[in-house]
C-alpha cells in the first residue's frame, strides 16, 4: 500500500521467477468478500428493523444502555486507529512498533467482546432473550453475528501478533497485515451502521 | 491507475480525533429536545455516514488505492441498501 514495504525484507528479486503475484488477487477477493459482507449484515438490519416494534408485549429497546454503549462503540472506533497505525509501522520498518499496534488493537477488540457479553448476559438477566419475542431474535442474530465477526478478527490479530514473534510477518510482503486490516475496518464500519440505527435511532 | 500516497501517522491521530467528536455529538443528539423528530434522525444518520466514510476512505485507504477495490465495495453497499430499502417497505416497516 503505501509506497514500497520494507525492501530489505521483500523476498529477493528473482524469488518469484516463473510464478504470478497473487497479491492484486488476494486483495481483489478480500473486497470482493467485503462487498458481500454488506449484502449479508444489510439483511440482518433489515430483519431488525421489520421486527423492532414486535416485543410480544414484553421489553423492547428501552432496555439499551446507550451510555455503556456508547463507551463500547468508541473502543471499537479507537481500535481502528491503532491497526492502521499498526499498518503504517509495518509499512515504515518498525516492526516493533508495529507489533505493539497489532496487541492494542487485539486487546481493545477484546474489551468490545467483553462489554457485548456483559450487555448481553444483563439483557438476559432482565428477561430480553433470543426466544422472548421476534425483536430479542433480531436483535441477537445481528449483534451476536457482528460480536462473531469481532472475534474472528481477534483471532486473526492474534495470529499476526504471534506470525510477528516468529519473523514470519513479512511473508507474502506483507498483504496478509493489509488483509486483516481490512477486515477490521469493516467490522468497525458494521457497528457504526448498527450502533446508529439499532441503539441511537431506537431510543423514544 | 497509480496508488496514492498515504496519509501519515499525526493524520489517522487528527482522523481519529474527529470520529471522538462526531461520536460525542451522536450522543448528545438525542438529548437536545429541540433535535426531536426527523431532524433527529436525518442529523443521525448524517453523522454515522460521516464516521462510515472517514474509515473507509482513510483507515481502509479507499481514497488512495485503486478504483478497483472501491468499485468492488460500493456494488455490494450500494446494491445493498435499495435491495433492502425496497423489502422494507415491501413489509411496510416505515
Amino acid at each position: 500500500m503505501a509506497g514500497a514495504p520494507l525492501a530489505e525484507h521483500a523476498p529477493a528479486a528473482g524469488h518469484d521467477e516463473g510464478h504470478h503475484d497473487v497479491r492484486p488477487v488476494r486483495k481483489t477477493a478480500m473486497w470482493v468478500f467485503l462487498g458481500s459482507e454488506c449484502v449479508f449484515f444489510g439483511a440482518m438490519i433489515s430483519t431488525f428493523l421489520l421486527y423492532r416494534s414486535n416485543t410480544n408485549g414484553g421489553i423492547g429497546s428501552e432496555i439499551f444502555d446507550i451510555p455503556f454503549t456508547s463507551a463500547s462503540s468508541f473502543v471499537l472506533l479507537m481500535s481502528s486507529l491503532t491497526m492502521v497505525l499498526a499498518h503504517g509501522a509495518y509499512y515504515g520498518g518498525d516492526l516493533r512498533q508495529a507489533r505493539v499496534w497489532l496487541a492494542a488493537t487485539a486487546l481493545l477488540g477484546t474489551t468490545f467482546l467483553a462489554g457485548q457479553i456483559f450487555e448481553f448476559s444483563e439483557f438476559i438477566h432482565q428477561g430480553l432473550t433470543l426466544t422472548s419475542s421476534p425483536f430479542g431474535s433480531a436483535f441477537y442474530m445481528l449483534t451476536g453475528f457482528h460480536g462473531a465477526h469481532v472475534a474472528v478478527g481477534v483471532l486473526l490479530l492474534g495470529s499476526m501478533f504471534l506470525l510477528s514473534l516468529g519473523g514470519r510477518l513479512y511473508d507474502d510482503r506483507g498483504l496478509n497485515v493489509e488483509l486483516v486490516g481490512l477486515y477490521w475496518h469493516f467490522v468497525d464500519i458494521v457497528w457504526i451502521v448498527i450502533f446508529t440505527v439499532v441503539y441511537l435511532l431506537q431510543q423514544p | 491507475m497509480a496508488e496514492r500516497a498515504h496519509p501519515t501517522p499525526g493524520m489517522y491521530w487528527l482522523i481519529a480525533a474527529v470520529l471522538a467528536v462526531i461520536t460525542a455529538a451522536e450522543i448528545a443528539v438525542p438529548q437536545i429536545s429541540a433535535f426531536d423528530g426527523a431532524p433527529r434522525v436525518l442529523l443521525l444518520i448524517g453523522l454515522g455516514a460521516l464516521k462510515f466514510g472517514a474509515v473507509v476512505a482513510f483507515f481502509m485507504h479507499l481514497r488512495f488505492d485503486k478504483p478497483l477495490y472501491r468499485n468492488l465495495f460500493l456494488v455490494g453497499l450500494f446494491g445493498a441498501i435499495p435491495i433492502f430499502t425496497v423489502v422494507l417497505l415491501t413489509f411496510t416497516a416505515f
